[in-house]
């Protein structure tokens, strides 16, 4: 059964995380800008709620909901996003590739959709080891119409490896509406590798968590790959970069029709008031620690721009010989 | 002492690794029948968990490879058609090549990408005769192009044992080349490590792959008029700057001959480090396919776009004959 509170304590805790990096994008302190999670915040909680320790995640770029749900220390995704030393990669992979292998979360690709075969790998070569690991790899509406996805549904069907892979269908590939986009369904994707699929309400976290949790237990008990289509919707823009171009990709009304169903608002019904009010406040000097930390945190020497390359140390040429 | 062929060099020197490091396995399509011959015998010795046949979808597999590899797998990923490499140019170089720096240094990615038959395949037609290793140079992915079974042997055995993506390529003109070898001599080269075949004072040839042979037969032809040196840099990323430096302050002229397309080729590479940073005596000259060549599916046109002995023999000439800058 999933702990009520816990999961209105991630919501809560993603969606301040990333409003307060909003703040820091506005503020020049994160360069890269971000692509904002909110209003999706239910899948990454519920979703990693079933997980163990050792299971693995595979993150895309809208991925720090998945990062914080995955244990990540928040202090070191923060400052990776705004390029600091003390990142979870050292400011390399910032807030579009992060990963941090302490925490179980290997990989974001940005090539949209090339995440399904790389978790394939990690699952079969999990499985050959006899490991009980069970991986679980997120992406968009926008990878179903890439073939690179496709493959990986089939291998991981092909060979029953125990991954779960988690589509969250906001409704929009950058600007492209999704019914314009794909053919056919997003399930039906699934069902035609012999993968079973379900479509799930991604508003709510305890029905994420519900339907996520039966895969995970399919998986790892041998019963091979699922794939759960999670309806959901981002409030904010792809990028930030939209805070300058306000395109109009989106009604409004569309807007207001999904925040009625806010994954937050749906959960914080079902926890009593003063824990939520004690979490919330938790929550907000937490993340004081958080932003003091990322900003205090040095920025890396340019003279160190070639480090970690190559695992031996290798140093490329320099683009200019004196 | 038996006789290695190149062939069999890949087959023993995968075999060893296998045997040597239970990490390693091997991929690709067709391997149930060893179509390649490289893994011959292998599906008997190691069973179908390390010999694994995987449908065609190479980019599925590619970034399987990846994804196993960063669970502390070392795959090796065999490929039947070079022009594939570039269908999973993304995969190699986007993924699997940044993602050491993309963690910050937390972990590699240990895959060897195995082209057993690059370059030109007569009659096969447009898509099946490319020699793309000079991409991969160009972004950064460590890249082997050996020419002799020995060095087959030893840079197969160091791209498996390298914690970084190695993609190798066997040309497919040297497959047949055997050598005398004494096994116990076998084992791993080093990377970025040239080789000089054959020893001159006049001209530095550096050749690649299966025109190291080429080279060889030619120097001997000239070996009247001048004496040239060799010279084979067996990686071409990282490449053997400092071992071309040394060749060329011994003999001053250089000609490379490479079977890349001209532009933002390897020959290209080599001449304009050669230009900025060593004593040229004489202007250098590189014998390549033309621009952009693309090789058919008629032999003797597409032999007319392939570098040959002849244009090396008139390159070499050429370079000696000039009275300097």
């Amino acid at each position: 059964m999933p702990d009520s509170l816990a999961l209105y304590r991630m919501i809560r805790y993603i969606r301040r995380f990333e409003e307060r990096s909003l703040d820091l994008v506005r503020a020049g302190e994160i360069v890269s800008g971000m692509h904002a999670c909110i209003g999706q915040e239910a899948v990454s909680a519920g979703a990693c709620a079933t997980l163990e320790p050792d299971d693995i995640v595979l993150s895309s770029h809208r991925g720090h909901g998945h990062l914080l749900a995955k244990g990540c220390d928040p202090k070191r995704v923060l400052a990776e996003m705004a390029g600091k030393v003390t990142g979870i990669d050292k400011g390399r992979g910032g807030s579009f590739h992060p990963s941090d292998f302490t925490a179980g979360v290997y990989n974001a690709t940005g090539t949209v959709g090339h995440g399904a075969g790389i978790a394939a790998g990690i699952a079969w070569a999990a499985k050959r080891a006899g490991e009980p690991t069970v991986v679980l790899s997120f992406f968009g509406d926008g990878a179903v119409t890439q073939g690179a996805l496709l493959e990986g549904f089939n291998l991981a069907g092909l060979w029953q490896l125990p991954v779960v892979y988690i589509c969250e269908n906001n409704r929009y590939a950058t600007t492209l509406p999704v019914d314009t986009a794909v053919s056919g369904t997003i399930t039906g994707r699934g069902e035609a590798f012999g993968i079973p699929s379900s479509s799930v309400d991604g508003q709510d976290a305890e029905t994420v968590y519900a339907a996520v949790s039966e895969a995970v237990d399919r998986a790892r008990s041998g019963g091979g790959p699922s794939l759960l289509e999670m309806r959901t919707y981002r409030y904010h823009g792809h990028h930030t970069f939209e805070l300058k171009t306000r395109l109009k990709y989106r009604e409004q009304s569309e807007i207001d029709e999904w925040k009625a169903r806010d994954p937050l608002d749906i959960q914080a019904a079902r926890v009593p008031e003063a824990d939520r009010l004690r979490v919330d406040a938790e929550i907000e000097a937490e993340l004081d620690e958080v932003v003091r930390f990322a900003l205090e945190s040095p920025r890396p020497d340019p003279a160190d721009a070639m480090d970690h390359m190559y695992a031996d140390g290798f140093r490329p040429r320099a683009g200019v010989s004196l | 002492m038996p006789k290695l062929s190149y062939l069999k060099a890949l087959n023993r020197a995968l075999g060893d690794e296998m045997d040597r490091d239970e990490s390693v396995f091997v991929l690709g399509e067709d391997m149930n029948f060893a179509l390649t011959n490289v893994t011959a015998g292998f599906l008997d010795r190691f069973g179908p968990d390390r010999v694994v046949e995987v449908p065609l979808t190479e980019q599925g597999f590619t970034n399987f490879a990846t994804g196993a590899a960063m669970a502390g797998r070392r795959p090796v990923v065999e490929f039947q058609i070079p022009f594939l490499l570039l269908l999973v140019f993304e995969q190699i170089t986007n993924q699997a090549n940044k993602f050491l720096l993309m963690s910050g240094g937390q972990r590699s990615v240990p895959v060897t990408y195995l082209m057993p038959a690059a370059g030109w395949r007569a009659g096969w037609g447009a898509q099946h005769s490319d020699q793309p290793y000079s991409l991969f140079a160009h972004m950064g992915v460590k890249t082997v192009l050996p020419a002799t079974p020995t060095d087959a042997y030893g840079l197969l055995t160091t791209a498996i044992r390298d914690d970084d993506p190695v993609v190798f390529f066997g040309p497919l003109a040297a497959l047949p080349v055997r050598e005398d070898v004494d096994y116990a001599d076998l084992g791993p080269i080093p990377l970025g490590k040239g080789r000089v075949h054959r020893a001159g004072t006049d001209v530095t040839v550096v050749a690649l792959g299966h025109l190291v042979h080429e080279a060889l037969a030619v120097a001997e032809e000239l070996a009247d008029e001048a004496s040239i040196e060799v010279w084979d840099p067996r990686s071409v990323y990282p490449f053997d700057w400092a071992g071309l430096a040394e060749s060329v302050a011994r003999t001053g002229r250089l000609v490379v001959f490479d079977d890349s397309n001209r532009a933002c080729g390897m020959g290209a590479e080599v001449l304009a480090t050669a230009a900025e940073e060593m004593r040229l005596t004489a202007p250098p000259k590189r014998v390549t396919r033309p621009d952009g060549a693309i090789v058919g599916a008629v032999p003797e046109l597409d032999v007319a776009l392939q570098p040959d002995r002849a244009q090396l023999a008139e390159a070499i000439r050429a370079v000696l004959k000039s009275p300097g800058w």
